[in-house]
């Protein structure tokens, strides 16, 4: 395969068609984390008087050793862990449901792949006003109608109502992955297995569940490099509260830059959330490099 | 087929019932649209009412309503456009003139969609502060067309490899140039390609909320801004909310149907096909 398809191909100067490109790619990634890394180093406040000054690591001292952060990260990663969860099983369960031949499974396919293609900030609000309002919503007339009085979702339970919110949007993206990986799974194969005798659930965890382990894992990967900078949900049901109990570490940085206008310490919490992204996305790039081996 | 009525009446019951409840929040949003404000606060939740218009025309009366509208109309296929004009050049030369550097770059630019957005927050602001492009269209346009970068190369990298170099090939004996080849040749081969590109563009830009909410406010501020001001607890108006959001919804929910096969492939980044 390498090469071969193109071997015969004159060589050209390709430097002015991929130039612009990788340009402005390098000017959107480089020079932003550059300045990031070098405001985390100062002291740097918008409001207050003066120039910023060179302050080493006190930013990063000063987050590590305090709460805040570590509540941040905390619910950072609680949140992700907890939707990957959600979203993988709920999404192999559907997929697999959804690949079985039963009338009207084409809509339901669409249906269920709906939520995905809703803004963040409507769905958020379609389920923090209409669905988990304890006075008016859904939810709260359905507990109180089988007395078992209401619940105060955002007040009570704010990571996890956040959590429910993010995973019947993501759950649709594992749905439209694990799916047609399971309709490129070899039918014989299925067959022979039927024929011998395997139930649904063996099939299942014989056949099918084995074939989708990558596709799982790209699932697991992609959804982590969102999650980690999950924003619009915070920011339209709870606004990172009570005190901090739903704040994550991308909310945590909005609140310190826009808010309080402390670039030092916005910064070192950047660089904080880029590290974190990093060790994600190397075991994402080490997936999807594999899928680029004939590519020369 | 094994397991008989029974199994296919199971099933069956099991799909409806989760499509049901996974599309349940949507048409809910949907039907409150068509109510009063008073009726879409009763409890018990109403299901048959007397559907009313006044929500939509209230919400399109509002002239701030319309102007977001065509933000977001402006930004999406502003957005798209830049990518596509910086993308296609550089897959067609990724995919045809591949170098020993072509899976560096590649990967090297999947990587930049590994940047969390909120890392560069702090210098993007203070740049596009001192250069005039806060609250501003061209602002959103410049920084929404290089976070989908990423993702229209790659896709576009992947539908131009389908084109058979030899088709190329022959265009270049007959004399056409390089430039000849890519808009002649392989632009029209490889259209609906570059339309599933272009609708996955349009779905994410169309939908992004990180930074229009961080980097605009009034003039420029797109439908993912407008709606999230309804989370203000001032007052209760889920029926325009559900109206303005139905709006905003509709076309993007039918670009997804339309395009999800495709979208998959770019999603993945190649890693699914």
């Amino acid at each position: 395969m390498t090469g071969s398809r193109l071997a015969k191909r004159p060589r050209i100067r390709t430097a002015p068609l991929l130039g612009p490109c990788v340009l402005a790619l390098f000017l959107w990634m480089v020079v932003p984390l550059a300045m990031t890394l070098w405001f985390s180093l100062e002291r740097y406040n918008l409001l207050s008087m003066g120039k910023a000054a060179f302050a080493g690591l006190e930013n990063y001292r000063y987050l590590l050793t305090g709460r805040t952060l570590w509540v941040a990260m905390g619910n950072t990663l609680l949140l992700v862990g907890l939707v990957l969860l959600v979203t993988l099983v709920f999404g192999t369960l559907f997929a697999v449901l959804l690949d079985r031949d039963f009338p009207g499974r084409n809509i339901c396919r669409l249906f269920v792949v709906a939520p995905f293609f809703v803004m963040p900030t409507v769905s958020a609000l379609i389920w923090k006003n209409m669905l988990m309002n304890p006075v008016f919503g859904v939810f709260a007339f359905l507990t109180r109608s089988l007395g078992l009085g209401v619940f105060d979702f955002f007040a009570r339970a704010p990571l996890l109502s956040i959590t429910a919110i993010v995973a019947w949007e993501w759950t649709p993206f594992a749905v439209l992955i694990l799916l047609p990986a399971l309709q490129s799974l070899d039918k014989d194969q299925r067959d022979a297995a039927r024929l011998d005798g395997a139930g649904p659930i063996a099939l299942f965890y014989h056949i099918e569940l084995p074939h989708l382990l990558r596709p799982m894992a790209v699932v697991a990967m992609i959804e982590m490099i969102f999650f980690l900078s999950l924003f619009a949900e915070i920011y339209v049901t709870t606004g990172g509260g009570p005190g901090l109990a739903s704040t994550n570490l991308a909310y945590l940085i909005f609140r310190d830059a826009l808010f309080d206008w402390d670039v030092g310490s916005a910064s070192a919490g950047g660089m904080l959330a880029i590290v974190l992204a990093n060790v994600v996305a190397l075991f994402l790039m080490r997936a999807v490099g594999r899928s680029l081996e004939d590519v020369r | 087929m094994t397991g008989g009525w029974k199994m296919r009446l199971a099933l069956t019951l099991a799909g409806w019932t989760i499509a049901l409840a996974m599309f349940s929040p949507i048409l809910w949003m949907f039907l409150t649209s068509f109510k009063t404000e008073i009726a879409a606060v009763r409890t018990p939740p109403a299901i048959f009412f007397r559907p009313t218009l006044e929500n939509y025309a209230a919400v399109l009366q509002r002239a701030d309503y319309v102007q977001f509208a065509l933000n977001s109309v402006a930004v999406s296929l502003g957005s798209t456009l830049l990518a596509m004009a910086l993308a296609i050049p550089a897959a067609y030369s990724m995919a045809f003139f591949p170098t020993r550097h072509t899976r560096d770059i590649l990967l090297w630019m999947l990587s930049t969609k590994m940047l969390p957005a909120v890392g560069v927050l702090v210098p993007i602001y203070l740049l596009w502060r001192d250069f005039g492009l806060l609250d501003t269209r061209l602002g959103l346009i410049l920084i929404d067309s290089l976070g989908v970068l990423p993702i229209v190369v790659w896709m576009l990298f992947s539908f131009f490899r389908e084109v058979p170099p030899e088709i190329l090939e022959a265009s270049r004996m007959d004399g056409a140039t390089q430039t000849d080849e890519l808009i002649h040749i392989l632009l029209p081969l490889s259209m609906p390609g570059i339309a599933a590109t272009a609708l996955l563009a349009i779905i994410l830009c169309w939908n992004e909320a990180f930074w229009s909410l961080n980097l605009t406010t009034v003039n420029a501020a797109t439908l993912t801004a407008f709606t999230a001001s309804f989370a203000s607890p001032e007052g209760l108006f889920w029926a325009k909310l559900s109206a303005a959001s139905t709006l905003a919804t509709v076309p993007i929910l039918i670009f997804g149907w339309i395009s999800q096969r495709q979208l998959v492939r770019g999603l993945s980044f190649g890693a699914v096909k």
